[in-house]
């Protein structure tokens, strides 16, 4: 379970404080996928940086599994809209990266990615290098990298945002599968309405600086689900909503 | 390369036909000739001045990577030590290596301290903006993995940086030549530059062009020897630049 309490974070510009995020509270049980949406630049990006550990809050809290000092780096997923491969690896060697770091031997490693090889669309391709890939299977690579130290949580800040609209739709339904196996908490950035309601539980809306989270929205759709869900009338209702709430001045 | 064979032969025509005295400027054939003739002795020269080159090269080398990484990793030393090392570069070498002489005599150390002074530089240049071309957003990646600084500087910092690097030791090892030639020149008792300094006023000027011939192919030889190991030690590299320029 993620709890984020009265978050709130400043940067300082040349124009002075700039406040990014202001007094953001949500929860995440564990085992839900959440995602959070929001116009362009309203620091959602900022609020995943937090919760993984790579940035400070100014005041507030997060609270994993009920504990405010829990271990972030290292301990939470985190995978950004560039998939981050390093060129210089082949595919095998840049999905162990994170188990290597932790002290794991290359050899074990290289086993235990293997056996998830096939699972990722990635067979065939574990000596080549990152270049030689698709936009989708170097995300499903970098997913694996994230998969592999089985971390309970996952933050993605808009993962599929750099792909094309069919790649997109199928690397979805993709991680729909793979979190229904894996059963981890998943923390999504996005500003794609579609994306957010096939895939969440729940979704946050956040609103533009000095962001707020000013609407929580269950979505009941059934699962599994799939693209044909896009076009239930269920769903239109739900994105009525949403939007209605995303273009309100 | 036939660009290369038109010029020797115009050479070897003009020299031939236009009466040019031998000690002024050799034909290409009489060049040749000397070599064969005096092969033993270049040999022996340029044994010394490869000795130079490389010692001096490998101690560049570590001394430019150590400069390089103290420089990227503390602020205070950068602005310390930098504008001195920059600074050091506007001077002559020629005009240090006579002070060398003095200072460490006319063995082998004084050369090799003047190829170690002229092809540090571009190494750690070179290495410096490598270290300092990482993307933030690998560093986040690495760090969410739960990276160590030492981890995150050994297995990001340091193979980002690599080809950087290289750029610099191709530069580096070429002018190292240069700096060997150099410090023989000032004073040596062996060497291909020593060999040229006192060919010259003997008018042994087809000497002087053999021992210039052994130089600049122990130059290209040193260059190409540095992309080998380039090649050897960053086949993504090339791997990718292959496939980009088919691409397009």
């Amino acid at each position: 379970m993620v709890e984020v309490n009265q978050l709130s974070k400043s940067f300082s510009t040349e124009e002075g404080e700039r406040k990014v995020l202001d007094n953001i509270t949500f929860r995440v049980n564990t085992g839900e996928f959440v995602s959070v949406i929001g116009p362009s630049g309203c620091g959602k990006s900022t609020l995943l940086h937090i919760i993984a550990g790579i940035d400070e809050a100014d005041g507030g809290e997060i609270k994993i599994n009920g504990d405010a000092n829990s271990p972030k780096l290292g301990h939470i997923g985190y995978m950004q809209q560039k998939d981050l491969l390093l060129p210089w690896r082949t595919v095998l060697d840049n999905v162990i990266l994170g188990l290597e770091l932790k002290g794991v031997a290359k050899l074990e490693a290289r086993q235990k990615a293997i056996e998830h090889i096939e699972t990722f669309g990635l067979k065939g391709f574990e000596n080549q290098y990152p270049f030689v890939l698709s936009g989708g299977m170097r995300q499903r690579a970098s997913f694996l990298r994230s998969v592999l130290l089985h971390q309970e949580v996952m933050l993605l800040d808009e993962p599929f945002g750099a792909l094309d609209a069919l790649t997109r739709h199928q690397m979805q339904e993709w991680l729909m599968n793979l979190w229904r196996t894996l059963g981890n908490t998943i923390i999504l950035v996005t500003h794609d309405t579609d994306e957010a309601l096939l895939l969440s539980d729940k979704i946050y809306v956040m609103s533009a600086r000095p962001a707020k989270i000013v609407m929580s929205l269950e979505v009941d759709l059934p699962r599994p689900r799939t693209h044909a869900t896009v076009t239930e009338p269920e769903f239109a209702k739900l994105k009525a909503k949403l939007l209605a709430q995303l273009h309100e001045k | 390369m036939i660009i290369l064979v038109v010029l020797i032969v115009i050479w070897e025509i003009w020299v031939q036909f236009g009466d040019i005295p031998k000690w002024q400027l050799p034909a290409p054939s009489a060049i040749a000739q000397e070599i064969v003739a005096s092969w033993s002795l270049l040999l022996h020269h340029a044994y010394i001045t490869l000795q130079e080159i490389v010692a001096g090269f490998f101690v560049a080398l570590i001394f430019g990577l150590l400069l390089a990484t103290a420089v990227t990793h503390s602020k205070i030393l950068e602005r310390a030590i930098l504008p001195i090392i920059v600074s050091s570069q506007t001077i002559p070498i020629i005009a240090i290596a006579p002070l060398l002489l003095i200072w460490v005599g006319y063995g082998l150390a004084s050369k090799i301290i003047v190829v170690v002074l002229i092809s540090f530089y571009p190494i750690a240049v070179n290495t410096i903006d490598g270290l300092k071309a990482i993307n933030t957003d690998m560093v986040a990646m690495m760090r969410s993995l739960g990276a160590s600084r030492w981890q995150i500087f050994t297995k990001l910092q340091i193979p980002t940086s690599l080809p950087y690097m290289f750029s610099g030791i191709k530069v580096g090892i070429s002018i190292s030549v240069i700096g060997a030639v150099i410090g023989e020149w000032v004073g040596a008792s062996g060497g291909l530059g020593y060999l040229i300094k006192y060919s010259q006023p003997l008018f042994l000027t087809s000497r002087v062009f053999a021992a210039i011939f052994v130089l600049s192919i122990m130059g290209v030889a040193l260059f190409a020897l540095a992309g080998l190991v380039e090649r050897l030690m960053l086949p993504w590299y090339y791997a990718e630049k292959r496939a980009k320029s088919a691409s397009q």
